[in-house]
């Protein structure tokens, strides 16, 4: 028992793929122009373009969290993004909140709480985070929990996670005071 | 106590200011000049041969470099045997665009290379590929007879022992007896990063590949003998791994992929799998899980018997240990353990965190449960009164084991003894409220490992292995051992991984690094210390004249005699008047076989679960979990407690949400994305406590440790599922328990 499957050829050529243009993209406060084609993906001109390599790419179809970027503040799915969309915008990606020598409050909070293990979905996690504290929504345990649900962490570093945003927003909403 | 002394301390990871400031490198990050970019064509249909790859129409594409497939792969290595990496199961290992033949659905079968992702993609997603469609099975149940014994398989595989006792008769003559079948479908790794290669071409046939993987060595074995390279001209490199849990142990057909058109174009390559493709790498494999036991009147084990039946791809026979344990965790005279594979059109599984332990655990913990209830019994005290303090299997004492402190200490932070036997019987906030435990057991072992320290004039220490770190702590519990072992803070300290330039370590899993790259780092660090000492007796005024290396020990940047501390010297005070830059010391620690031999090596743990059931909607919540774990010493209690909170989560995950699910029809996995492979997110994650039940065993190794990735895993599935059964009075004996098994 056997059947065949065969594709029907395209006729008259596969058609040519379409031309890059010059896209001005702002990236932690630096504007830089690169070479894009409007299919590029916000995060795939931040990874393989701009060599900006903290967003991960953990599923390419919105469904993990891991590419998280803050655009204007907002927190987006940077996979569900074109590139050429934000030439206007405001891009801040891990890099930008802060570096290894001068950790910004919510990533000293991740490496105290022990808030991951293989590093490669808290970029996303702490941008979410930093959003969710922007957002000034997330109070409770229960908020936060549920409003950092959009970001998967397959080491299940969900416990640590949860204990470093609280200790922010807490601190956060002390100096508000 | 002093500041230079950290094992068993809880200081942050070192790697962590890396970690969260998106400053590590992972594989798909080393920025090479001149990358064209791989895109992975997979097969669509499950069984068949490929007629016919139109690549030509392809490659007309402006910025298409070249389609690989077998139509124009060049001559590799001939011998299966070039094929199989050192954990390959027994069987004819994968070849990826070998011949036109199509074994499993999603087999990777053309890569396309071009010089961007986009361009790859698309021209990927525009390559038409004739086939001829063959006749496919895929399902276990449909093999339920033709399982088969396997042979000697992978290393590492045991063939369940032999019987003991005369389990058939001791069970029909038992007081009480339970019988039972239990079922989990596949399930897959998933870690977060996606399976990636970046391999530099350096010229001239040389190539550094920067590859996701738990083995360096073993990738460029691998790659030696695929490719025919020499091993100074092919580097493997992976000094971040975004997740692993099993999937990396083995090289993955990126790095294959990546490796040949790199070495075809004489370019530097990238190649990524997709989130779809990465359920095409290797499962938990669906299993079958028969259970029989039987109870003395005094609630001891009569008899115990479990049987076990999991798939295999045609093409090799991929085993792991899922009922020898039976044999070990509990006292019992009367045991028959099974073990059975069967051949289905699919991809080879692979190890996945706790391989075997994680689904035996889970028939057997369960079953436990149903024989306490059958014998009327609280299933902690049920196991108490079964209790094993010899390993029956081997007839052994065990080096350590400390699972009935484990009982005792979680049960009571849990409050076990607030729970009523009956089900149904508690309720809270509107909803049933159920109680469960499971316990289990994993390997301690210890592999073969190599390390190299090296100090500076100005007392700064560099340790090298290549082992790697995929979230487990590696490089702080290294740093941690050789800093401890020279004296020196943590930040005089670098340990560095992950290139097979280094020193070789073995394969990172079955939770042996911290044993055996933690011994290699220490026993770097004390050869280095004997130099050191040896320098520091130069001087005819040295106060440490005529001391043997242990009678002295290196404290806060100081090398004293132990038993008179004011007979110190500064340690940069005797290199820099050595003269000499730098020191260096190497090590190969293998296990200790004559004083292993005796015993048992074993880390133990128990998992107490409680759930809120809504009965009307079906849907389970857990609450609370307390999980206790002896693995003789921890190294770092932040990062092992991490370890033992995701392994909560995957057990979790297990219970109640992970199943990748096939559709015979096709072949084919159907909910291979994240948005339909659920695993636990954060608001499924209960407040978890942790518990280490200190072990002191210095017949396992030198350092006392036994390792926690996977055991803590053990126990949680089952504990939840018996939570669920105490809350609702339903047994679901096939996981994930869905709210519509509960309705
Ligand atoms: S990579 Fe964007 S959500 Fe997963
Ligand atoms: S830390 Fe590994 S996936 Fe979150």
């Amino acid at each position: 028992m056997s059947q065949l499957l065969t594709s029907a050829p395209a006729s008259g050529g596969l058609p040519a793929p379409v031309p890059t243009s010059p896209v001005r993209l702002t990236i932690n406060g630096q504007t830089q122009t690169l070479q894009l084609a409007p299919w590029t993906s916000l995060l795939d001109a931040l990874r393989e373009y701009a060599h900006l390599t903290g967003t991960k790419k953990g599923c390419d179809h919105g469904q993990c969290g891991a590419c998280t970027v803050l655009v204007n503040g907002r927190r987006i799915n940077s996979c569900l993004t074109l590139a050429v969309m934000h030439e206007d915008d405001d891009i801040t990606t891990i890099e930008g909140l802060g570096t290894p020598d001068n950790l910004s409050p919510l990533q000293q909070a991740f490496v105290d709480h022990d808030a991951f293990q293989c590093g490669y979905c808290t970029p996303g996690q702490i941008c979410s985070a930093q959003g969710l504290l922007n957002e000034g929504r997330a109070h409770s345990e229960a908020e936060i929990k549920e409003l950092m649900s959009g970001n998967l962490c397959r080491c299940g570093a969900y416990v640590g996670i949860l204990d470093a945003v609280k200790e922010v927003v807490d601190s956060e909403g002390r100096q508000e005071k | 106590m002093t500041q230079t002394n950290h094992i068993g301390k809880a200081p942050n990871r070192v790697d962590g200011p890396l970690k969260v400031a998106g400053a590590a490198h992972y594989s798909g990050e080393f920025n090479v000049p001149d990358l064209a970019y791989g895109y992975v064509v997979s097969s669509p249909i499950a069984k068949g041969k490929i007629l016919k790859i139109h690549a030509d129409e392809v490659r007309a594409l402006p910025g298409v470099l070249e389609v690989f497939s077998h139509e124009n792969v060049p001559h590799l290595a001939w011998l299966d045997k070039s094929y199989k990496d050192q954990i390959a199961p027994g069987g004819s290992p994968f070849r990826p665009l070998h011949a036109p033949d199509i074994t499993f659905n999603q087999q990777p079968i053309a890569l396309v290379v071009a010089d961007t992702f986009e361009l790859a993609r698309y021209a990927a997603a525009l390559l038409r590929i004739d086939y001829e469609q063959e006749a496919h099975e895929t399902n276990l149940e449909a093999k339920r007879t033709e399982g088969f014994v396997p042979g000697k398989g992978k290393a590492g595989f045991q063939p369940p022992p032999p019987p003991r006792g005369n389990p058939d008769k001791a069970l029909a003559n038992a007081t009480h007896s339970i019988e039972a079948e239990y079922a989990h479908g596949a399930q897959h790794h998933n870690p977060m990063e996606l399976f990636t290669t970046t391999v530099e071409w350096r010229g001239d046939g040389k190539i550094t590949a920067y590859d996701k993987t738990q083995g360096v060595f073993n990738v460029q074995n691998y790659l030696t003998s695929v490719f025919g390279l020499k091993k100074e001209d092919c580097r493997v490199v992976n000094q971040f791994m975004g997740g692993g849990f099993g999937a990396g142990l083995r090289p993955q057909y990126s790095v294959f992929m990546a490796v040949l058109a790199s070495l075809e174009l004489k370019r530097s390559v990238r190649v990524t799998l997709t989130r779809q493709q990465m359920f095409s790498i290797g499962h938990r494999p669906n299993t079958l899980q028969l259970l029989k036991m039987g109870t003395n009147p005094d609630g001891t084990l009569a008899s115990l018997q479990h049987h076990a039946l999991h798939e295999t791809s045609q093409f090799e026979d991929y085993t792991e240990n899922i009922v020898n344990w039976s044999g070990m965790l509990y006292q019992c005279e009367n045991v028959k353990l099974g073990y059975e594979l069967a051949k289905l059109d699919i991809y080879s599984p692979q190890d996945m965190r706790a391989p075997g332990a994680a689904s035996g655990n889970v028939g057997l913990e369960v079953a436990m449960d149903e024989m306490a209830y059958a014998a009327g019994l609280d299933p902690l005290e049920f196991r108490l009164r079964n209790y094993a303090d010899r390993d029956q299997n081997v007839d052994k004492p065990f080096s350590s084991k400390k699972l009935r402190e484990c009982y005792q200490q979680a049960a009571a932070k849990f409050g076990w003894e607030t729970r009523s036997q009956e089900p149904r019987s508690m309720r809270a906030n509107g909803k049933l409220v159920g109680m469960g435990m499971g316990g289990g057991v994993w390997d301690a072992a210890q592999k073969k490992s190599a390390a190299k320290a090296i100090i500076s004039a100005d007392g700064k220490l560099t340790v090298r292995s290549g082992t790697g770190e995929n979230g487990t702590g590696t490089y702080t519990i290294m740093t941690q051992i050789a800093a401890e072992t020279l004296g020196l803070p943590l930040e005089a300290v670098t340990f560095e991984l992950g290139d097979t330039d280094q020193p070789e370590a073995p394969i990172q899993g079955g939770s042996w690094t911290a044993a055996s790259v933690g011994t290699a780092v220490k026993d770097a660090c004390d050869a280095l210390g004997e130099k050191i000492l040896k320098l520091a007796q130069k001087p005819a005024d040295s106060p440490l004249k005529g001391a043997k290396y242990d009678d002295v020990e290196f404290v806060n940047g100081q090398l004293r005699l132990r038993l008179d501390h004011d007979q110190a010297v500064v340690l940069r005070d005797v290199l820099q008047a050595s003269g000499e830059t730098q020191l260096e010391a190497d090590s190969s620690a293998q296990p200790n076989m004559a004083k292993q031999q005796p015993y048992s090596l074993h880390s133990h743990n128990v998992a107490f679960a409680e759930v809120e059931v809504d009965e009307d909607l079906g849907t389970i919540k857990v609450t609370r979990v307390v999980s206790a774990v002896a693995a003789g010493r921890i190294l770092n209690q932040k990062t092992a407690r991490s370890q033992v909170l995701g392994s909560v989560v995957w057990g979790l995950g297990m219970a109640l949400m992970e199943e990748t699910i096939m559709d015979h029809k096709f072949g084919r996995y159907v909910n291979h994305n994240f948005a339909e492979y659920h695993i636990p997110v954060n608001a499924d994650i209960p407040h978890i406590d942790v518990i280490f039940v200190h072990e002191d065993d210095d017949i396992v190794n030198p350092l006392g440790v036994k390792g926690i990735g996977e055991v803590g895993m053990l126990g949680v599935t089952a504990a939840i599922a018996n939570a669920v059964f105490h809350a609702t009075g339903k047994r679901v004996r096939d996981l994930p328990i869905l709210l519509d098994k509960l309705l």
